[in-house]
């Protein structure tokens, strides 16, 4: 088990650096959005199932849905419908 | 230094806060800067998460009628995270519709052409 | 740009894979046409000076604070271990009489709802005012709105009821029941599972901004619209309020509720968490749901 928390912990830090390295701003709002999903799964491994469910549907769901209508309305998402 | 590897949650939330922290300061992207600030506040809620947790228990439900508080994790840290969670969606949805507007006004995301831009407004409307 | 990708070697197009490239390679993308370039602000000399000295000074802050921080972690208590000063007696309190003071199986959502009760209030409070204040912000009426963008919401109005998305209204209608029926699964057995009103609530209001964006807002406007929005959030905040906000003028006594504890175990026990986690639920999916149309459409 400590092995896999290791390898969770390793994951988490890479996906943050990702997040702020990343040019394309599409491409850092999917990367939090798999950093929200790494994190839940830590706090299912920290026996608290509460956190993960909110965090699950709450990080990786809700806040990314956000992320994106923003990003369509800036004008940062191409190939959409408006100009 | 040695127990920062036994502690190592909460040495990877404090590098993690760190690593939110210099995206939020550093940026010029106003996106980007709500990200890092998002991952600021999951590293603080793995820390609270990690205080909480004692090794060999299981998560506070009960199942078989009560056991003794000695079969159970600590579920204070766990109902504070429950709000954090809330707020830190609350804080984001907020700021993501503070930029919308932003981008509305001055059609750009960068922050240093905003304050630009703000000081020639300021300086024309003030002759 | 991406003229011959096989001359160029692999790490150069896993790179260029993992920044996005700019152009689908091979064919020609439908693109807009691209907006005209501004002309790039001069920075001032003082400007310059202070921007990289910021840039130099963040950095070194950054450093300082993870050095510190984690020299402080290293003189915590370590981790996991039973006789942490962070489990004290109210730990053993909450945890022993939890079952026969509040009903709740789960020890967490009994604390949240009962023991410590007005942070979830608070919480509520902070939900509302966000929901309050996005509507300020992007509440479209004649005054941010000019004739562009009625012309563009109309367009896209059309299109939308035009063109529609046969496969994600297939898929949509499959899977909405399933997404709201846990949702409310998640809210009722919120004292006797992991889960409560928030998370509930988040998948419910996740459930609802599906519907919402593969049928399009008229037909949510059917039993959903702005009335409705108001009545559920301020009247399950004033019910929570009401429930629990006495007992700032009653010196933090509690009057016994008529409701009973009940059986632990059973979806009606617990007393009055069970409305409380109603009213949480529905805020928070009625919040959520609001968050997504404030943002695509400007009204509710």
């Amino acid at each position: 088990m400590t092995v896999l928390e290791y390898i969770l912990l390793g994951f988490l830090l890479i996906c943050a650096i990702a997040a702020n390295l990343s040019k394309n701003l599409l491409n850092a709002v999917l990367i939090f959005m798999s950093y929200s999903l790494i994190m839940s799964v830590i706090w299912m491994l920290l026996q608290s199932p509460d956190l993960a469910i909110t965090e699950a549907a709450v990080g990786a769901g809700v806040t990314s849905v956000l992320f994106f209508l923003t990003l369509r309305k800036v004008h940062q998402l191409r190939g959409t419908r408006d100009e | 230094m040695q127990n920062l590897l036994i502690d190592h949650y909460e040495a990877v939330a404090v590098i993690l806060f760190g690593i939110g922290f210099m995206g939020l300061l550093l940026h010029k992207n106003l996106i980007k800067k709500v990200i890092g600030l998002n991952i600021m506040d999951t590293a603080i809620y793995l820390f609270l998460a990690a205080k909480g947790y004692i090794a060999g228990r299981l998560a506070p439900i009960l199942v078989d009628g009560v056991q003794g508080a000695e079969h159970y994790i600590n579920p204070v840290p766990s109902g504070l995270v429950l709000t954090g969670i809330v707020v830190s969606v609350s804080v984001t949805a907020f700021s993501l519709a503070l930029i919308q507007r932003l981008y509305l006004k001055y059609k750009t995301l960068n922050l240093d052409e905003i304050i630009i831009l703000q000081k020639k407004e300021k300086g024309e409307s003030s002759k | 740009m991406n003229n011959n990708n096989t001359s160029k070697s692999l790490w150069s197009r896993l790179s260029a894979w993992v920044e996005g490239d700019p152009v689908p390679c091979g064919e020609k993308a439908a693109r807009p046409a691209p907006r005209p370039a501004r002309e790039k602000m001069p920075h001032a000399k003082k400007f310059r000076h202070f921007v990289s000295f910021y840039r130099v000074m963040a950095v070194f802050f950054c450093f300082v604070i993870i050095g510190v921080l984690l020299v402080t972690v290293n003189a915590l208590p370590l981790f996991g271990h039973a006789d942490n000063p962070a489990s004290n007696e109210v730990v053993d309190r909450y945890v022993e009489k939890g079952l026969e003071e509040t009903g709740a199986v789960n020890i967490v959502a009994g604390m949240i709802l009962d023991y410590r009760a007005f942070d979830t209030f608070g919480e509520s409070s902070v939900l509302f005012l966000a929901i309050t204040s996005v509507m300020i912000l992007l509440m479209r009426d004649k005054n941010n709105t000019d004739r562009d963008e009625d012309l563009r919401t109309a367009r896209e109005l059309i299109v939308e009821n035009k063109h529609e998305d046969v496969i994600l209204q297939r898929v949509a209608s499959l899977v909405i029941p399933c997404i709201l029926l846990y949702g409310i699964y998640v809210i009722l057995n919120g004292h006797l599972s992991p889960g409560g009103g928030f998370s509930g609530g988040a998948i419910a209001g996740a459930g609802l901004i599906l519907y919402a964006s593969s049928f399009g807002m008229i037909r949510v406007h059917r039993f959903f619209n702005q009335k409705t929005f108001t009545a559920i959030t301020t009247s399950c905040l004033l019910v929570y309020a009401c429930s629990k906000g006495y007992s700032f003028f009653t010196g933090a006594n509690h009057l016994p509720t008529g409701i009973p504890l009940g059986t632990p175990g059973a979806i009606l026990s617990s007393g009055l968490i069970l409305p409380l986690d109603i009213c949480v639920g529905l805020i928070v999916t009625c919040t959520m749901y609001g968050f997504y149309a404030m943002f695509t459409k400007g009204e509710i």
